[in-house]
């Protein structure tokens, strides 16, 4: 029997691979083969997908990027007894852009089946629940502080802190909300898990509910993610059926069970007060803090909220101790990072990699610079939220603080590459337009902040008034900044004072130059 | 493709039946309702309102809250085009154009034959592959002028 393996994550299926699989069947039974398709998540090397891998001795001998138009002439040509192609990049497993990556939190993703608990298993799964209920809830908290875990979600909080403080809340009913609503260009990191490997997501929630004492959890996924969804909701039944979940965890005692909620199309709602509202029912706007959710959270309750990233990358962190994921990083950015490449890039998709990588290497080494073929102009870090990036700071390590120092941000960890066409002004616009799109509504700085903040930068685009806009629009970025509720107004004046710093030509400055030198 | 029903109450009090029990059910109400009706039409808020024991005026705040639902029952089919910016960095806003060229509506429209919606969206979680799209719950990525014009024309067929 041969085994091959094809993705069935949304970026796969997106450029074909759902053909590609139901081409394979078509040929294996004309033919009379005797073909085994495994459905896996991604590797993250999309420029390759739909990627057909074949099991052989030494490995998975990868093929990409297949069109299910040429499958019969693959099989004619032998791929299916792994022989050499113009197509194939050979034991994947090998293949330098993956091999030189560190997949920690992304271990099992592209590699097993995401709708088999057994697969899972038998790829190191649930060893991470089995050690933390052996330890006991203040051995887990210590442990996850131990591994120096920030919040994947882009705020960086240390995780073990915030569990702390649930656990010392007296007994009662305490809840574990996943953020999985990802919803910052730039990024998919949450949903090639989701999609790729649940069920590390469904075991790093149930450590947390064991460690703070709460029985029920919610993840809350965008609704533009509808594979997620049906992925999630597959494994926490079969995880149900299994008894991974429900009033007796894996036979230890504990009560933990779970739900999806799927969100509803409003950005907002990935910040974290706004989707404990939205979650409960209502508008999804933010709450100001304190109380803390840590206190006074979902339903009123003392609550975990924690992004996709932070909860799956619990599991291995008790598996193999919190100083062996404290081992990788740098400074205070302790493990590894899920880094998504994307925007005008040839080798765009998912790296996992140790803190401290440069930002040019990401660019221009691994993500071989742009896919247009033209010079990378400006690097969006962080979301539309995060600060533009030009060439002169490429230096700058992949480092929480580091990023901070360069008036940026690393947020969920997308970076999203523009060539030399792009129009920096305008996309400063966007980031306002955005935030008036997506503002909740309940502070001003945010809600008519970006509102004007698109007039001003009209205004100095059109040369009007320029000098005295340009002050109006810092001291609006400030007052943004330092009065919004939270990061979505807060944040939102990095991508305009970094565009409008480092690319002030975009802004009419020339022109302005121009018009200087002829008076 | 999806197939909706008509606007009918008793069907509606029925949905909301179904979902009213758990905690915090407007959104999932809501979006049950849209995924059999196509809508959630201004004559749904009394019932919700009266099923959650909460006020038309909470249901009505919820319902305008978020942008997925609409308030008028839309085309055949829904396209979305992804605007954000990894998309923008690809091309996105030409194709956006392009396609409303085509289809001759703008963004939240629906073409006059009723057969396709037209919204923008921003991010598919797909930007590895930009510039994206979704034609009802399909997903498409990496594309260009050639494969645009394929997805219109199998969303006006």
């Amino acid at each position: 029997m041969t085994r091959i393996y094809i993705s069935r994550d949304s970026g796969a299926l997106a450029v074909g691979a759902e053909s590609v699989a139901k081409r394979f069947e078509r040929e294996a039974t004309e033919r009379g083969l005797d073909l085994e398709i495994v459905r896996t998540g991604s590797r993250g090397m999309y420029w390759l997908e739909p990627l057909v891998e074949v099991e052989t001795d030494q490995g998975r001998v990868g093929y990409g990027p297949v069109k299910a138009s040429e499958v019969g002439t693959l099989i004619d040509e032998g791929i299916l007894a792994a022989k050499s192609h113009k197509k194939c990049i050979g034991v994947v497993d090998e293949y330098p852009w993956f091999k030189n990556q560190t997949r920690l939190t992304f271990a099992r993703v592209g590699i097993t089946d995401p709708r088999s608990l057994k697969d899972y298993q038998a790829h190191g799964g649930y060893a991470g629940l089995k050690r933390a209920i052996e330890a006991g809830p203040d051995a887990i908290i210590e442990q996850v502080l131990t591994s120096g875990l920030r919040g994947r979600g882009g705020a960086g909080f240390p995780t073990g802190i915030k569990w702390r403080t649930v656990a010392d809340t007296p007994p009662q009913q305490k809840y574990i909300v996943c953020n999985a609503d990802e919803g910052d260009s730039g990024t998919f990191a949450d949903r090639m898990i989701m999609e790729g490997d649940p069920f590390v997501l469904i075991e790093g929630m149930t450590i947390a509910g064991i460690a703070v004492g709460a029985t029920y959890g919610y993840i809350y996924v965008r609704s533009e993610y509808p594979h997620s969804i049906e992925a999630l909701r597959a494994a926490i039944d079969a995880a149900r059926a299994a008894g991974f979940l429900g009033t007796n965890v894996a036979g230890s005692g504990y009560a933990y069970d779970m739900e999806v909620r799927e969100g509803a199309g409003a950005y907002v709602c990935g910040e974290e007060t706004s989707l404990l509202d939205s979650v409960e029912g209502k508008r999804g706007e933010v709450r100001a803090k304190p109380p803390l959710p840590a206190h006074v959270g979902l339903f009123g309750q003392p609550t975990i909220i924690n992004n996709v990233l932070s909860l799956a990358t619990v599991p291995i962190i008790m598996d193999r101790g919190g100083e062996f994921y404290r081992d990788f990083g740098m400074g205070r950015s302790r493990g590894t990072m899920p880094i998504q490449l994307a925007g005008n890039l040839k080798y765009g998709g998912l790296y996992e990699t140790a803190f401290g990588i440069t930002l040019g290497e990401l660019v221009d080494e691994i993500g071989g610079g742009t896919k247009s073929g033209r010079p990378v102009r400006a690097v969006q870090v962080g979301g539309p939220l995060g600060a533009y990036f030009p060439r002169s700071l490429f230096d700058t390590p992949f480092d929480y603080e580091a990023f901070a120092a360069a008036d940026g941000l690393i947020g969920h960890g997308g970076v999203v590459v523009f060539d030399d066409t792009v129009d920096m002004a305008q996309q400063a616009h966007f980031a306002m337009e955005f935030c008036a799109i997506e503002s909740c509504g309940k502070c001003t700085p945010c809600r008519i902040g970006s509102a004007r903040g698109m007039e001003v930068i009209d205004k100095i685009i059109a040369n009007d008034n320029r000098a005295a806009n340009l002050e109006i629009l810092e001291d609006l970025c400030n007052t943004m900044k330092l009065g919004s509720l939270c990061a979505l107004g807060g944040f939102a004046p990095y991508p305009v004072m970094s565009a409008l710093t480092h690319f002030p030509e975009d802004f009419g400055a020339e022109k302005k130059r121009l018009e200087d030198a002829a008076e | 493709m999806p197939k909706y029903e008509t606007w009918a109450p008793e069907r509606a009090s029925e949905i909301i039946a179904q979902h009213q029990d758990q905690k915090g059910a407007t959104l999932p109400i809501l979006h049950a309702l849209q995924e059999v009706f196509g809508y959630v039409p201004l004559a749904a808020e009394p019932l919700i309102a009266d099923a959650l024991n909460i006020t038309r005026a909470e249901v009505h705040g919820c319902v305008t809250f978020y942008h997925d639902f609409r308030r008028e029952p839309p085309g055949r089919r829904t396209l979305k085009i992804c605007l954000a910016e990894s998309c923008q960095a690809s091309g996105g806003r030409a194709l956006a154009k392009r396609a409303k060229e085509k289809l001759g509506v703008e963004m939240g429209g629906t073409t006059a034959d009723a057969r396709v919606t037209l919204e923008p969206v921003y991010c598919l979680g797909l930007c590895h592959s930009s510039p994206a799209a979704m034609l009802d719950k399909d997903v498409y990525a990496a594309l260009d002028a050639e494969r645009l014009d394929e997805l219109l024309k199998e969303a006006q067929s």
